[in-house]
């Protein structure tokens, strides 16, 4: 019921109460704070908080509620739920009950009004009014021709004098069944003549270009009994419940984002435990999860048709991954279980720059705003470092279980449309036509603040019994950020334990969003001449661009110096896949000499006296 | 089971949040003659917030006899548990 997309922020009471003073930072600051995953208490402060500031939105839209039970409690979330798309709502009701009368008359409030929007919220209990349980069919079925001649008379004076989209609410499924599970063989029934109701809602709807709220549709996910509680109808003629308002509000955001123009366009994916499971880089081909074999690889599957079935259907595809490009795009070649292929991806962007600055470049190459894309990554990092440098972009929380991805997206309404059409259909294709990707472009992400803020803890610690299984499983299986791919087994790393001119160093990176585990593996030796030689250094991509190298550059120099070096001597020998560190050393400010055989260097630092600290990291003897 | 003092600052807070001012204080006989803008609307708010924060449901028996903030409390207390 909750808003489960949206990220939950920690201090939102606080900078709800500390908004701008200058309506249009305001406004801005309010459409963040409606960003958020918010209750209806949150939501209804919200709007009362922008309310009291009188802020400038950019865009008005008035919007007439004509309810035929209560509706008052369902306006703030209404308002937030438009907000949260950037778009300013006035609302207005008619008196109670009224709807009908003010319709029809021209000199009404709501007349004056003019509305440039409408909803018809006519609740189930007045809809059946009419229906008695010990009805015949004929009788049955003349009552639902009167309510639905009732409605379209309704939606006809309304597009008549307005001349402005309308939205329907379908009836809630609040009736108790009479029958049971046969409900559908009871003329009388009032809860099948709802059914039949909201079904032939649907076809006018189409033929009378009004389009439907579907309320039916998601209490019957939800569970009714969260759309609707007798006690709130019998105290207050609330058919939709308070708790449900936030829901209710967003759905109809979305539908005026969508009559607006202003729906996601572009679903932008991640590789690496997004669209399969493992890290391709690492795992390799036969190594990531993805279709039969493990449940966790028919998750990925499923995940990746339902992002086909949405190109299919108009939704335009990006990748946006941290990876070499080639072994980012060989499963989509070669992988026989892939659902998605290269052909899905309109604009395919894998790289090791920062993500912010690759979703620039996407919507710059697709040709669309940067507020038309919606980027999936389960990496909490990326997503929070997306949310503060692009607050356009919408970053649903994905969690790490990749089966719920489909549903999180699918609830969250990103891409709701009121229409499909021909061009739809093609749309990857015709994306993919347009545009030729251009090299990775210069970054303007403030990535210092973000890491300032993410309180970074590199935990080291000499190898020790305990870790070595996983100290082994790393070095064996990590490809892409290791200097020298070399392999050892546990003895190998149960000796290095053992030798006092060496040390193998096991490091965790702990942050704001939790522990990230085992993240580097160091061993280090010395080599003669006061020389420490790096015989392995191998990290996790997943911390790449974190400053995470450097600080572990500074645990490795205090500990050759402890054993005496004065110089370090890095080695990169290439394989086929750890091209990405070809610059590792030179980027740490090493002097590289001349490449040997193959392609490999040595490189070399004096350690400082003083050891740097890193800047954003604190380290940490663990 | 939440004891009386943190009853009171979970009401407190959900009174802050609903009418969005921070300087309400809560006494076991405010009710809404005391408070502006506590109508019958704005009560239902205040007992389906404090619905979801202890997990408990009112009957419509108990609603119907809540007078003050006292009432209020007594409930959750019964109820929180």
């Amino acid at each position: 019921m909750e808003l489960h997309w949206l990220p939950i922020l920690q201090d939102w009471r606080q900078r709800l109460r500390t908004l701008p003073e200058d309506p249009e930072e305001a406004w801005r600051a309010a459409i963040g704070l409606a960003q958020v995953r918010l209750d209806f208490v949150a939501t209804n402060a919200l709007d009362e908080a922008v309310r009291r500031l009188e802020p400038n939105g950019p865009t008005a839209v008035r919007l007439a509620v004509l309810g035929s039970c209560t509706t008052t409690h369902l306006l703030p979330a209404i308002r937030v739920g438009a907000m949260r798309r950037g778009i300013q709502v006035e609302v207005f009701e008619p008196d109670y009950g009224g709807w009908l009368q003010a319709l029809s008359d021209p000199r009404s409030d709501l007349h004056r009004f003019a509305p440039t929007a409408i909803l018809f919220c006519l609740d189930a209990h007045d809809l059946t009014a009419g229906v008695r349980a010990d009805m015949d069919d004929a009788a049955a079925t003349a009552e639902l021709a009167g309510v639905v001649a009732r409605i379209q008379a309704g939606w006809r004076l309304a597009r008549a004098a307005f001349r402005c989209p309308i939205l329907h609410q379908a009836a809630l499924p609040v009736h108790p069944p009479l029958l049971g599970c046969n409900e559908h063989r009871l003329a009388g029934s009032r809860a099948h003549f709802i059914t039949r109701l909201n079904a032939m809602l649907r076809d006018l709807a189409d033929a009378e270009g009004v389009d439907i709220l579907a309320a039916d549709v998601r209490a019957a996910r939800d569970g009714i009994s969260r759309w609707h509680d007798p006690g709130l109808w019998h105290r207050a003629k609330q058919e939709i419940a308070l708790p449900a308002a936030p829901l209710f509000g967003d759905l109809v955001g979305r539908w005026l984002a969508a009559i607006g123009g202003r729906s996601f366009k572009c679903l932008v994916l991640d590789l690496d435990n997004t669209l399969w499971g493992g890290v391709i880089g690492d795992d390799g081909m036969e190594g990531i999860a993805i279709g039969q074999g493990s449940a966790l690889g028919e998750a990925h599957a499923a995940f990746q048709a339902y992002a086909r079935d949405l190109a299919r259907r108009g939704v335009i595809l990006a990748v946006c991954s941290k990876n070499d490009l080639a072994n980012a795009l060989e499963p989509f070649e070669n992988h026989p279980d892939m659902v998605l292929r290269r052909d899905d991806i309109a604009c395919f962007v894998a790289n090791w720059t920062d993500k912010p600055a690759n979703l620039r470049a996407i919507a710059e190459a697709l040709n669309i705003g940067l507020d038309a894309l919606v980027f999936a990554d389960d990496n909490p990092f990326e997503r929070e470092l997306v949310r503060r440098e692009l607050p356009m972009v919408a970053v649903p929380e994905l969690g790490d279980d990749p089966a719920l991805y489909a549903t999180i997206i699918a609830e969250a309404g990103y891409f709701d449309t009121i229409a499909v059409t021909a061009e739809d259909r093609e749309r990857t294709g015709l994306y993919r036509a347009n545009q030729a990707r251009e090299a990775s472009r210069e970054a303007t992400t403030d990535l210092d603040a973000y890491l300032r803020g993410l309180e970074m803890r590199l935990v080291w610690r000499r190898f020790d019994a305990v870790g070595v299984p996983r100290i082994a499983q790393l070095i064996n299986k990590s490809n892409q950020f290791n200097l020298t791919t070399r392999r050892y087994a546990e003895q190998d790393v149960r000796a290095v334990m053992a030798e006092n001119r060496a040390f193998g160093l096991q490091l965790r990176l702990l942050d704001r969003f939790g522990d990230n585990g085992v993240i580097a593996i160091v061993i280090g030796r010395l080599a003669g001449a006061g020389d420490l030689e790096i015989d392995t250094w191998l990290m996790s991509c997943r911390v790449l661009g974190r400053q995470v190298e450097q600080a572990t550059l500074t645990v490795i120099a205090e500990q050759a110096r402890a054993l005496g070096a004065g110089r370090l001597v890095g080695l990169y020998v290439p394989s086929a896949k750890n091209g990405m560190v070809r610059d590792h050393y030179a980027r740490l400010g090493f002097q590289v000499g001349a490449a040997g055989a193959g392609g490999g260097h040595r490189a070399t630092m004096d350690i400082p006296s003083q050891v740097p600290a890193p800047d954003f990291v604190t380290i940490i003897t663990g | 089971m939440p004891s009386e003092t943190e009853i009171y600052s979970g009401l407190t807070e959900i009174f802050h949040d609903l009418f969005l001012r921070d300087t309400i204080t809560l006494k076991s006989t405010s009710s809404a003659a005391d408070i502006d803008g506590w109508d019958s609307f704005k009560q239902i708010e205040i007992v389906l917030a404090a619905e979801s924060r202890w997990g408990i449901r009112f009957s419509t028996r108990e609603l119907d006899g809540l007078g003050c903030v006292g009432d209020l409390v007594r409930v959750i207390a019964a109820k929180a548990g």
